[in-house]
C-alpha cells in the first residue's frame, strides 16, 4: 500500500527558527491609492518601525500585531506598486522582497493582497502575479462602501471559490473587516491559491526552460522559479537595485536567446503575457462583479470639473497654497513663541543650577540653543506635513501634479515635483521629505538638489534685516520693500528651475519621466492617517536630523567660544577672538571681492546652525544687546555705522543687496543637509549640494558686487 | 473604413476602443499593465489646463498620460459616435 502523500510545510530559510516558533511574517502589497497604509495603521497601530532597505532609498516599514490567540505577527508594508515588473526602486524592492532576492529581508511567509473594490480589474493584475508565487495569501477587498455607492455588487463567495484563498471585504477607513482579517491571519492553515492560468502557447516552452534553469542554477524553489520566469518574460528592462541578487549567467543566456528568437518571429512576448493575464482577470470579473447601471458623472467627476478647470483650477491651486503659507506664517507663531519661551526657560534653569563654567555654557549656548533653534521650527514642519498629508489623502495631490506637469516637464521634471518644491518655500525639510512620491530616482534627486533654492522662511529675517538696512526710514514706500522681497523669491525660484534643467541635461540625464498615473477618486480625508503621517514624518526628522544637528551645534559653540580671550570678556571681543572669528578672518580674502569683511564672514559661518542665526550673530559681533527682539533699530543703526578699517562704510546698499543674494543661493542649513543625507542615503549628495549652491552664491555675488562697484554704487 | 487615429488626436469626451500599442518600450508595457490593451474601451475625459497631459477613463478608473505617450496608442472611435 503506497505511503500517503506528505504535505510539506513551506520550507523556512535554513538559519531561521522553525515556522511555529518564529512570528509569522506577512507582506502587505497592493496598488497605490487602495488604502494600504490605512489598513497597515489599523492592523499595527502605533507599533511601527521605519527604516531603510540597505543600499536603496526606499523606506522599510514593519509593524507588529497580535493574532487572535495573542501571538505576535510581523507585517511588512511594502511600497505600493502596479506590477512586479518594476519601473522604480520602490517597485523593485517589492518584487525583490516577494521573490526572496534580498539578503536583508527574509521572504515573507504569507501575503496580504489589498485591492480597491471599485476598480477590481486593474487591481487584480498585481494579485494575479503575486498568486504565482504560491505563498499562502489573503485577499482584502477594500473600500467596499465606495463600491456599493458606485453601484457595484461583488460576489465575494464566488471570488473566494475561484481564487481558492480567503477574501475579506473591508472598509479600512471605518475599521470594518479588520477583525475578520485578523481572524484570517491567525489561521494556521491558510490555503495556497488554486490559481489556474494557462500560459499562452508561444511562451510556454520558454517559461519551462527558464524555470528549470532558475531551479538548477539560481537555487530557486519551483513555484518561485516559475513566477520569476514569468516576470523575466514580462519585464523588458529590469530595474535592479542594490541588495538584490543577480541572475546566473546560464539563465540570462537562455532569456536572451528566447528574446532573439521571438524578435525574429515578431512575437510580442511581453504583451502576450500581459494580455493573457488580463483575459483571465476579465473572465473572473465577469463572474464576480455585477454592475448596476450608473447614470451621469460621479461626484469625483463633478469636483474635477472645477479642480481641473482651465480657470477655476488655477484659482483653487492658488487658494490652497495661500492657505498653506498663511497658516505657516501665522498659525505657527503661537507654538513657536511658546517653544522659544520653553527653551529659554530650560536654559535659564540650567544656568541657575549648574556652576558657571564651560560645561554649563556648552549645555546652554551649545546644545540647548542649537537644538532649540531647530525644535522651534517644529510647528512649521508639522503644519506642512499635515497639509501635504491632507492633500494626498483627499486625492488632490494627483490633480496638482496633473495641472502643473506641462510647466515642470519644460525643465525635465514631472508634475509630482511641484508640491515638494512649493512646500520648500516654507521650509525645505518637509519639501525634501515629500519627494518620496516621485518614483523616478533621477527626478527625485534633482528635486531634492534644487529644493533649498526656493527661498525658505528662515531667510526672511535676513531679508528683512538687509532690506531695513538697505532702505532705512519709514518714508521709503512699502512697494519698494515688497518689490525687493519678491525679487529675491523670484531669483531663488529661477535658480531652482534653472539648475533643475541643467542637472537633467548633464549630471542626472535620464529619459523624460513617465507620467502614467492614476487619478484616484476624491475621498474624505482619513484624519487618523493624516495625523499619524504627520507625527511619523516629524519624528523621523527629529530623530535623524537631531543627532547631526546636536553635534554641529556643539561644534559651532566650540568654534565661537574657544580660544578664550584673556582680556576683555564682552561677547563681542570673545567672538572676534574665537576660532569662528579666525575662520572669518581666514575667509575674508575670499569674501572681500563680494564686499564682505571678516565679521560678516563669522555671520555666514554661524548661519549653518540656521539661517536666521545670522541676525543674532550680527548682533553679537556689533555689540548690540537684544538683537532678536522685535525692534531691530539698534541693530540696523549699528550695521549702518559699521566701517572697514580704512573708514569706508561696510553695509552700503550694494553690500546689503549682495548679502541678500548670497542668502538666496547659498546652502547653509545643517538641518537640510541632515535630511538630504537621510533621504539619499549617502553623504555624497548633500556635500555636492553644499558645493554647488555655495559656489553659485559666491560667483553670483561676485558679479553683482563688482558690477555694482564698476557702475559707481 | 479606417477610422483609427492616435489617442492624442481624439476629441475630448469621445469614446474609443484601443487597437494598437507599440511593441517595445517602457511606456507601452506600463500602459498595458495598467489595463490599456487592444480591445478595451476608453474615454478621453479631458486635457490638463495647459494642454498636456491627457486624462482617460479605462476599466473603471482615470489614468493620465502625456500627449507624447498617447501618440503611439492607436484607437478606433466608437461606432455610436458621430
Amino acid at each position: 500500500m503506497p505511503e500517503p502523500a506528505q504535505i510539506q510545510p513551506l520550507a523556512a530559510p535554513p538559519a531561521a527558527l522553525p515556522a511555529e516558533r518564529r512570528a509569522p511574517v506577512y507582506a502587505l502589497v497592493g496598488n497605490p491609492n487602495c488604502g494600504k497604509s490605512t489598513l497597515f495603521n489599523a492592523l499595527t497601530g502605533l507599533k511601527q518601525k521605519i527604516g531603510n532597505y540597505p543600499g536603496v532609498t526606499v523606506e522599510k516599514k514593519t509593524g507588529t500585531m497580535f493574532s487572535q490567540h495573542g501571538r505576535p505577527i510581523t507585517v511588512i508594508d511594502l511600497p505600493g506598486t502596479y506590477s512586479l515588473a518594476a519601473r522604480s526602486p520602490d517597485e523593485a524592492v517589492v518584487r525583490d522582497v516577494l521573490l526572496g532576492r534580498r539578503a536583508d529581508t527574509a521572504q515573507p511567509d504569507r501575503v496580504i493582497c489589498i485591492v480597491d473594490a471599485t476598480n477590481l480589474e486593474r487591481n487584480l493584475y498585481l494579485v494575479h502575479q503575486v498568486l504565482d508565487l504560491g505563498r499562502p495569501a489573503i485577499l482584502v477587498l477594500n473600500m467596499m462602501d465606495l463600491a456599493v455607492a458606485a453601484g457595484l455588487n461583488l460576489r465575494v463567495a464566488r471570488l473566494e471559490h475561484e481564487l481558492g484563498i480567503p477574501v475579506i471585504p473591508c472598509e479600512a477607513a471605518n475599521g470594518k473587516g479588520i477583525l475578520e482579517l485578523r481572524l484570517a491571519m491567525s489561521r494556521t492553515d491558510l490555503p495556497l491559491s488554486r490559481h489556474r492560468w494557462d500560459i499562452p502557447v508561444p511562451i510556454a516552452p520558454a517559461v519551462s526552460e527558464l524555470q528549470a534553469s532558475l531551479i538548477e542554477n539560481d537555487g530557486k524553489q519551483p513555484l518561485i522559479a516559475r513566477a520569476e520566469a514569468l516576470l523575466l518574460l514580462t519585464d523588458q528592462d529590469v530595474v535592479r537595485v542594490a541588495g538584490s541578487a543577480c541572475l546566473s549567467n546560464v539563465t540570462s543566456g537562455i532569456l536572451t536567446d528566447w528574446k532573439k528568437r521571438w524578435a525574429g518571429q515578431a512575437v510580442d512576448w511581453s504583451a502576450t503575457l500581459v494580455t493573457s493575464r488580463y483575459e483571465a482577470i476579465m473572465r473572473l470579473c465577469a463572474e464576480v462583479v455585477l454592475r448596476n447601471a450608473r447614470t451621469g458623472p460621479s461626484v469625483s467627476d463633478r469636483i474635477d470639473q472645477v479642480i481641473v478647470h482651465p480657470l477655476w483650477g488655477w484659482l483653487v491651486l492658488g487658494g490652497i497654497m495661500t492657505v498653506l503659507f498663511l497658516s505657516i506664517f501665522t498659525l505657527a507663531e503661537y507654538p513657536m513663541n511658546a517653544i522659544d519661551g520653553g527653551v529659554a526657560a530650560l536654559a535659564g534653569w540650567v544656568k541657575g543650577n549648574l556652576p558657571p563654567g564651560d560645561l554649563r555654557d556648552l549645555i546652554t549656548d551649545g546644545a540647548i540653543a542649537g537644538v532649540g533653534g531647530i525644535v522651534v521650527f517644529l510647528p512649521q514642519i508639522l503644519i506642512l506635513f499635515f497639509f501635504l498629508g491632507l492633500l494626498e489623502s483627499t486625492g488632490y495631490m494627483a490633480r496638482a501634479a496633473f495641472i502643473t506637469d506641462r510647466v515642470m516637464s519644460r525643465v525635465g521634471l514631472n508634475g509630482k515635483s511641484f508640491i515638494p518644491l512649493l512646500g520648500s518655500y516654507a521650509c525645505a525639510i518637509p519639501g525634501i521629505m515629500a519627494t518620496r512620491t516621485i518614483e523616478d530616482t533621477k527626478d527625485r534627486l534633482v528635486t531634492i538638489l534644487v529644493a533649498p533654492l526656493m527661498s525658505c522662511s528662515a531667510r526672511l529675517p535676513v531679508y528683512l534685516l538687509m532690506i531695513a538696512a538697505l532702505l532705512p526710514g519709514d518714508r521709503v514706500p512699502v512697494g519698494a520693500k515688497v518689490g525687493l522681497m519678491v525679487f529675491m523669491y523670484a531669483l531663488g525660484t529661477s535658480g531652482a528651475f534653472g539648475f533643475a534643467w541643467l542637472f537633467k541635461k548633464t549630471l542626472l540625464k535620464g529619459g523624460p519621466p513617465l507620467m502614467i498615473l492614476e487619478l484616484p477618486p476624491y475621498r474624505l480625508p482619513r484624519w487618523k492617517d493624516v495625523l499619524y503621517h504627520m507625527f511619523e514624518r516629524a519624528g523621523l526628522f527629529l530623530r535623524n536630523a537631531g543627532t547631526i544637528i546636536l553635534g554641529l551645534s556643539i561644534l559651532l559653540w566650540f568654534l565661537t567660544t574657544y580660544p578664550k580671550s584673556s582680556g576683555d570678556l564682552t561677547p563681542q571681543t570673545q567672538l572676534a577672538h574665537s576660532y569662528a572669528g579666525m575662520a572669518g578672518r581666514v575667509l575674508e580674502p575670499a569674501i572681500r571681492p563680494l564686499g564682505f569683511d571678516w565679521r560678516i564672514g563669522i555671520g555666514l559661518v554661524s548661519s549653518f546652525a540656521a539661517r536666521e542665526v545670522f541676525v543674532s550673530s550680527m548682533g553679537v559681533i556689533f555689540g548690540v544687546e537684544d538683537s532678536r527682539g522685535k525692534d531691530t533699530t539698534p541693530l540696523r543703526t549699528a550695521l549702518r555705522q559699521a566701517h572697514w578699517p580704512g573708514g569706508a562704510a561696510l553695509f552700503t546698499p550694494l553690500v546689503c543687496l549682495t548679502l541678500m543674494i548670497y542668502y538666496v543661493f547659498a546652502m547653509q542649513c545643517m538641518s537640510t543637509i541632515a535630511v538630504v543625507k537621510r533621504e539619499t542615503n549617502s553623504w555624497r549628495w548633500p556635500l555636492f549640494q553644499l558645493a554647488y549652491m555655495t559656489g553659485t552664491a559666491w560667483v553670483v555675488c561676485l558679479v553683482v558686487y563688482q558690477t555694482g562697484r564698476a557702475l559707481g554704487f | 473604413m479606417d477610422s483609427t487615429i492616435k489617442l492624442s488626436e481624439l476629441a475630448i469626451g469621445s469614446n474609443a476602443v484601443v487597437r494598437e500599442l507599440p511593441v517595445q518600450g517602457q511606456t507601452s508595457l506600463r500602459l498595458r499593465e495598467m489595463g490599456v490593451l487592444p480591445g478595451v474601451a476608453i474615454t478621453l475625459v479631458r486635457a490638463a489646463p495647459l494642454g498636456d497631459p491627457l486624462e482617460i477613463r479605462v476599466r473603471g478608473y482615470n489614468l493620465t498620460l502625456r500627449k507624447r505617450e498617447a501618440e503611439h496608442v492607436i484607437v478606433e472611435i466608437a461606432k455610436d459616435e458621430t
